[in-house]
Formats: structure tokens, C-alpha cells, sequence
């Protein structure tokens, strides 16, 4: 192995630390800063070279914050974003210019991400054009390679977005993201506007280009089944925290935190005889509000396990076994 | 009347060969083709199906809710309580909607009306359906939201929808459906925009509420283990027609279209074995322009052959309670036409 690769090895491609994502709520006639809706609170995670990274929680609960954040599309309060070791965070506009190429999105809705005035041609090439100095013909030959590579017939390249299924359009924005050959994807929930009969289809596409391509995916859902298909590890959030990480096949067997546990266990199952027969854990109560979180451990008001201490201290995220990280008091003295 | 099966007991619902078609611009949509089914006493009758396969105008065509033009229910009956849905008078239509028949929408916000209270359009339903003094519908407001699990619910009937999170709205909405004791329940997708830990609620009071009140309720999802997990019967619909019914058991251990076995396939489980890569279902469904004459899932299915592309196949049996519209399914007998 040459040095330089050596170093790729044992350095993650992506490391997040201590990351804050806070918004200021403004109230009041002169629009006072009154507080902040902490979507991203203290959180640190990586994601290995050609890892796929799950992180599924419920709604409102800071995954899209998050992945914006790594891109920086959102400002960032506190913390750091390594990206190949350099920090993100701290890039200046021409080191950011550099390194926007290499990490790239794809979005929830396929229909709003892509401009219906443009043809397919030109919304895959629109990248290329902005960071690449390619000619007019090796531009065509680029997109047409692209449009192969997702799986679209190239005699739709003239076509505008309207004229295609949901399927399709999301395989225009994954053409769109790989224009550049990034090395990294964030898909925000990439087939939750998807057909089911639909969703396999573009999950095949999205392994086999990771396959092809040695692509890492920061892959947000809340489909607890497909994370659990496509993922390597997986982090569970919770207003704005990490609650738990781990390698998937370890964190889907021996769920540890019990927000995960009842996480796992409310996910409605094609067996029915298992889901005459399971033990559901119902969780009561609202998730609360990301602006005025409880004290103690974020999940005490909901957590069928609280204890006292919970209600006092915010518990840490720690290793609780080889690669398994959770952060909850039922674990301090394991 | 013919029923399906000897063992089951007369239908509180019945709906044969409805046929409904949307006028657009640039073709007749045949958005329901032919539907039959029966909704029996105390039952649980899962809708399953993907985008687009006709279960919400299904529903709004029994109900006749949609505007015509452009929908056009050509044909088809849809018997209840003794007189025919699709020929009743506005007026009894609309002691029957939200009176002997509750809905329950997808977007709780769509039906709730944002400038009332919550209590105020509890208390109408009740006034309006059932006749109560002013009095008797507070009390009976109160009774309600807490049957749905609304803490503090004397005093949040004052409230207005915005002021509820999703879960606490769609109980609202369930509560509003269930007000004047309906004999039947159509729920559409009533936890698709709600959270899994939500959604498990929500499942939990809706199987309690059928145990204690003992309505007929159909459930529509696209969620194969929301269905497992509530249904008795289940229809699965493709392309505007019913394509396999059965009970719910038979349906996961033998299912008999091929697009069902697909469906069933393709949906990756929280547990269990883990496929190495996804078994997909190719292509898309077909546009709703035109009449079928073919199988509208041909074109998407491993097992086709020439006859599938020829000919439309009818719902056939596949044994008690249990028939799918595919030409494989042998011993064939009619159902649909009973
Ligand atoms: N630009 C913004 N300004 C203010 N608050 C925001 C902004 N973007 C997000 N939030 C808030 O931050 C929190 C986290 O939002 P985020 O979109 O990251 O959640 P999510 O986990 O992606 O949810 P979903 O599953 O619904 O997409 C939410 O409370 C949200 O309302
Ligand atoms: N006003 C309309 N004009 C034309 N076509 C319509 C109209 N309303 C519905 N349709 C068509 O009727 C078909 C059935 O639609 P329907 O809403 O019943 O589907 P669904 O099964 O409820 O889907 P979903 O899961 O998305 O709610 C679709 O192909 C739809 O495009
Ligand atoms: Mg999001
Ligand atoms: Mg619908």
C-alpha cells in the first residue's frame, strides 16, 4: 500500500464532532432573539470510505439538519466536519468550492428538486458545466454515460421532468448527483415519495453504484426495514441527539436504548401471525419540542424504563459494547 | 342473497361491478373498474394498493363524494342498511355521511375545519346527526375524545386543530368519525403521515375500539405490515381493480396474483433473513386511459404468457373466501359475478 493510501484506510472519509445545528426562534415587534430550536445537539458520528451510514429517527428529529450540515447548506453553531480531514465548517468559499464536488444530496421529493423548465440533458449537466471545463460534446457524452449508468433510456434526454413516473425522476436527481463523481452521497430519504413496488428498484441502483463506484452513503429514512437492508451502521436520533450507534446487524438484534427498542418494536410487520402475537412497547406522550427539550435525558418524559436519574442528568453517548454506542443512565455502571 | 362464503353472515356492505371515470383532456381514466366486495358485521377489511390503484375513489364513489364532471360512476350498486348508496337523495346521503358512515381522511387537516374548535365540530356531528341538546353533546364530546386517549379532554375542547400534533389530531379525527355510533368505518390511510411510534397507537385504539363498539371498519394502506397487523379480509388493488381478496392469513401464507407475491417479496422486514439485494418489481403501472384488455399487470410479470396480453382475466377462486384475477389460478370458477 502506498502512504497515501494507508492513510485513506484508517482515516473515515467523513467525521462529524460535537456538531450543533441551532436555529434562533425571533419573537416579539423587534423580531428578539427569544431562543433556539436545537436541531442538531451535540452530535458526532463518521462514515468509513465506501460506508453507507444509516440514521433514521422520527419526524422533526434533526436527520435532514444533520445532512445539510455536512454539506454545509446549513450554518453551523458548534462543532467540526472533517471531510477527507479537512474541516468543513472553517473552509473558506474557494476550499468549499473544492470540495463541494465530492459530496453531493439526494432529495426526498424528486418532482421539487428538479427544475421543471429544464430537459433531463440539462439538469445532469448542469454540474458539469459549473465545476468542470468539458466541451460541448464530451458534455453530451457525459450525461449520456450517466443516464446509462441510473438506468434511463438516453432518447429521453430532450424530455422535461413532468413527463416521467416518481421512479424515474429520482433516478434523474441520482444521475444529477453523480455528475461529478462524488464521493459522497447524502440521501434524505430518497424513496419515502416512492411506490413500493418502485422503492426496490431505485435501493438496487443506489447498491450497485455504490458497488461500482466505491460511493459512502449517509442514508436518512425513516423505513426502519430498508435502513436495515442497505445500511452498514446505524445511528438512531432523537430530538437532535444521537441515542444510539452501532453495526446494523448488532443494533437490529440487540436494541439497547429504549427509544430504539420501542423504535423497532412499533414497526408494523408482513407476518400476521407475529403481529398477532408480538409484545409492542406503546410509548405515551409527544415527542417534545426541540426548542425546549427536558431536563435530564432527553427521552424521560416518554421512556417506559426513567429513572430518577434520568430526570436529573443528560446521559452521554458511550461504548457499551465492541462498536456499540448508546446514551442512557440503564448502562453507567455496565 | 349469494354470499361469498356459507360461513360468513349477511353484509352490512355490498358493492358490485362500480365502475367509475374521470373525463380529462386527454382520455377517459378508468380509475375503478368493476370493483365487488362485501364488508360483513364487525369486521376489519383491509385496502391494499400502490399510488394511483383506486382505493381513495373507490371509497369517495361509494359515498358519492367526488364532483361530477369530471368523475362519472358509470355503473355499479353499493347496498347498505337496506337502499342503494349510488341512488339515494342528497339529503339522505348526508344524514348517512358522517352519521351511520364515519370516515376518517389522510390529512387530518384537509376535514378539520381550522376556525372551529374541536369541540364546537364534535358537538355539530352530534347535534346534526343525532339530534342532542346543546348539553348532551358537550357531555358526549368529552366522553369521546377521552375514548381516543385525549388527556385533559374536558379542557381541550376549546382548542383548535393547530394546537394538536399529528397523532393527537388523528384522534380527533377518529373520535369526530365514531361520534354518531356508524354501523361501518372507512379509514383512509389514516397513519401514513404519522410516525412509527405513533402510528402504533393509533393501530392499538382502532383494534380497541373494534372490540368495544364492534363496528365494520375498511382500512386503506399501502403498508403491507399495517395490514397484517389489522386486517380480517383484505382486497389488494391494482390499476383500479381488486386483483386478489382473501382472508389475512391466507393472503401472506399463499398469495395467488402474482403482483401480491411480488409486493410481498419486495418489502424488506426489521427482522428476520436479510436479502443480499431486493427482489424489484420492473417497470411501472399502466396509465388508465382506455379499457383494459389485457392484464393490467402483464407487463410486469415474471409469470405472463400470451393469453395475459390477450384477454382481461376475472377474480377466480382460489378457495373459501380466497380469489385472484390471473389466469393461473386454476379450477377456475367466478366470483366476481356471484
Ligand atoms: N431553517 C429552519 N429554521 C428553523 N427551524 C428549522 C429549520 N430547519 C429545520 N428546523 C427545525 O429543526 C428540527 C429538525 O428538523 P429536520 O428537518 O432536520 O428534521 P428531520 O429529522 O429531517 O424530520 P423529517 O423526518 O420530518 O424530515 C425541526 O424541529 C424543524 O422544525
Ligand atoms: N380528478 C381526477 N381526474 C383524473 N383522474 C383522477 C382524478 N382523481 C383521481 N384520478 C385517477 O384515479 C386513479 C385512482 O386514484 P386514487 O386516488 O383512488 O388512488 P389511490 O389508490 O387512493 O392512491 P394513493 O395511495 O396515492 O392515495 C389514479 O390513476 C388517479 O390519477
Ligand atoms: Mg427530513
Ligand atoms: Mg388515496
Amino acid at each position: 500500500m502506498s502512504p497515501q493510501i494507508e492513510q485513506e484506510a484508517s482515516q473515515p472519509l467523513v467525521e462529524v464532532n460535537s456538531l450543533k445545528v441551532y436555529f434562533p426562534i425571533r419573537s416579539g415587534v423587534f423580531r428578539r432573539h427569544s431562543g433556539n430550536v436545537r436541531a442538531v445537539d451535540n452530535v458526532s458520528f463518521s462514515i468509513g470510505h465506501g460506508e453507507t451510514m444509516g440514521l433514521v429517527g422520527e419526524s422533526g428529529c434533526g436527520k435532514t439538519t444533520a445532512g445539510r450540515a455536512i454539506l454545509r447548506l446549513v450554518p453551523i453553531t458548534d462543532g467540526t466536519i472533517k471531510f477527507r480531514g479537512k474541516d468543513v465548517a472553517s473552509a473558506s468559499p474557494e476550499g468549499m468550492r473544492k470540495m463541494r464536488p465530492q459530496m453531493q444530496m439526494i432529495f426526498q421529493d424528486p418532482q421539487a428538486s428538479l427544475n421543471p423548465r429544464m430537459t433531463v440533458a440539462s439538469i445532469i449537466a448542469e454540474p458539469i458545466k459549473e465545476h468542470q471545463n468539458l466541451g460541448r460534446s464530451e458534455t453530451i457524452e457525459r450525461v449520456q454515460e450517466l443516464m446509462d449508468a441510473v438506468g434511463l433510456n438516453r432518447d429521453f434526454a430532450n424530455r422535461y421532468p413532468h413527463e416521467f413516473s416518481g421512479g424515474q425522476k429520482q433516478r434523474i436527481g441520482i444521475a444529477r448527483a453523480l455528475a461529478l463523481n462524488p464521493d459522497l452521497i447524502v440521501c434524505d430519504e430518497p424513496i419515502a415519495a416512492l411506490d413500493v413496488s418502485i422503492q426496490a428498484q431505485v435501493v438496487n441502483l443506489l447498491a450497485d453504484l455504490q458497488s461500482s463506484r466505491k460511493l459512502s452513503f449517509l442514508f436518512i429514512s425513516h423505513d426502519l426495514g430498508m435502513v436495515r437492508h442497505i445500511a452498514d451502521r446505524v445511528a438512531v436520533m432523537y430530538l437532535g441527539q444521537i441515542v444510539e450507534l452501532a453495526d446494523r446487524d448488532d443494533l437490529y438484534a440487540n436494541p439497547s436504548h429504549p427509544y430504539t427498542e420501542a423504535l423497532l418494536s412499533a414497526v408494523p410487520e408482513a407476518d400476521p401471525e407475529y403481529e398477532r402475537s408480538r409484545r409492542r412497547i406503546l410509548l405515551t406522550g409527544d415527542v417534545p419540542s426541540p426548542s425546549n427539550p427536558p431536563t435530564g435525558c432527553n427521552f424521560c418524559n416518554r421512556c417506559p424504563k426513567a429513572f430518577d436519574r434520568c430526570f436529573r442528568d443528560e446521559p452521554a453517548l458511550k461504548e457499551i459494547s465492541e462498536g456499540h454506542l448508546a446514551a442512557c443512565h440503564l448502562f453507567d455502571n455496565s | 342473497m349469494k354470499s361469498g362464503a356459507p360461513n360468513e353472515q349477511s353484509p352490512v356492505l355490498s358493492v358490485r361491478d362500480l365502475c367509475t371515470v374521470f373525463g380529462t383532456r386527454a382520455g377517459d381514466v378508468h380509475a375503478v373498474n368493476s370493483v365487488n366486495f362485501e364488508l360483513s358485521a364487525g369486521e376489519i377489511l383491509g385496502v391494499v394498493g400502490e399510488s394511483g390503484s383506486g382505493k381513495t375513489v373507490t371509497m369517495m364513489s361509494m359515498l358519492r363524494l367526488l364532483p361530477s364532471p369530471p368523475a362519472n360512476v358509470k355503473a355499479g350498486t353499493v347496498h347498505f342498511e337496506g337502499r342503494d348508496l349510488l341512488q339515494a337523495t342528497d339529503k339522505e346521503l348526508r344524514r348517512i355521511r358522517g352519521g351511520r358512515i364515519g370516515f376518517i381522511f389522510q390529512d387530518p387537516m384537509t376535514s378539520l375545519n381550522p376556525v372551529f374548535s374541536v369541540g364546537f365540530q364534535l358537538r355539530e356531528s352530534l347535534r346534526r346527526h343525532l339530534g342532542m341538546s346543546r348539553k348532551a353533546a358537550s357531555k358526549r364530546s368529552v366522553e369521546l375524545l377521552e375514548m381516543v386517549g385525549i388527556p385533559d379532554a374536558e379542557s381541550r375542547l376549546s382548542a383548535f386543530p393547530h394546537q394538536f400534533s399529528g397523532g393527537m389530531r388523528q384522534r380527533v379525527m377518529i373520535a369526530i368519525a365514531l361520534a354518531c355510533d356508524p354501523s361501518v368505518l372507512i379509514a383512509d390511510e389514516p397513519t401514513t403521515a404519522l410516525d412509527v411510534t405513533i402510528q402504533a397507537q393509533i393501530l392499538e385504539l382502532i383494534r380497541d375500539l373494534r372490540r368495544d363498539l364492534g363496528m365494520a371498519i375498511i382500512w386503506i394502506t399501502h403498508d403491507l405490515g399495517v395490514i397484517a397487523g389489522i386486517a380480517n379480509r383484505v382486497l389488494v388493488m391494482y390499476a383500479g381493480q381488486i386483483v386478489e381478496h382473501a382472508r389475512v392469513e391466507d393472503l401472506f401464507a399463499n398469495p395467488s396474483h402474482p403482483y401480491t407475491r411480488a409486493l410481498i417479496s419486495t418489502v424488506p422486514a426489521v427482522r428476520g433473513h436479510r436479502a443480499k439485494r431486493l427482489n424489484s418489481i420492473e417497470g411501472q403501472a399502466p396509465t388508465l386511459l382506455g379499457m383494459p384488455n389485457s392484464c393490467p399487470f402483464e407487463s410486469r410479470c415474471s409469470s405472463a404468457f400470451a393469453r395475459c396480453a390477450q384477454e382481461a382475466p376475472h377474480r377466480m377462486q382460489v378457495g373459501s373466501s380466497h380469489d385472484a384475477a390471473c389466469f393461473l389460478v386454476e379450477n377456475a370458477s367466478h366470483v366476481a359475478t356471484n
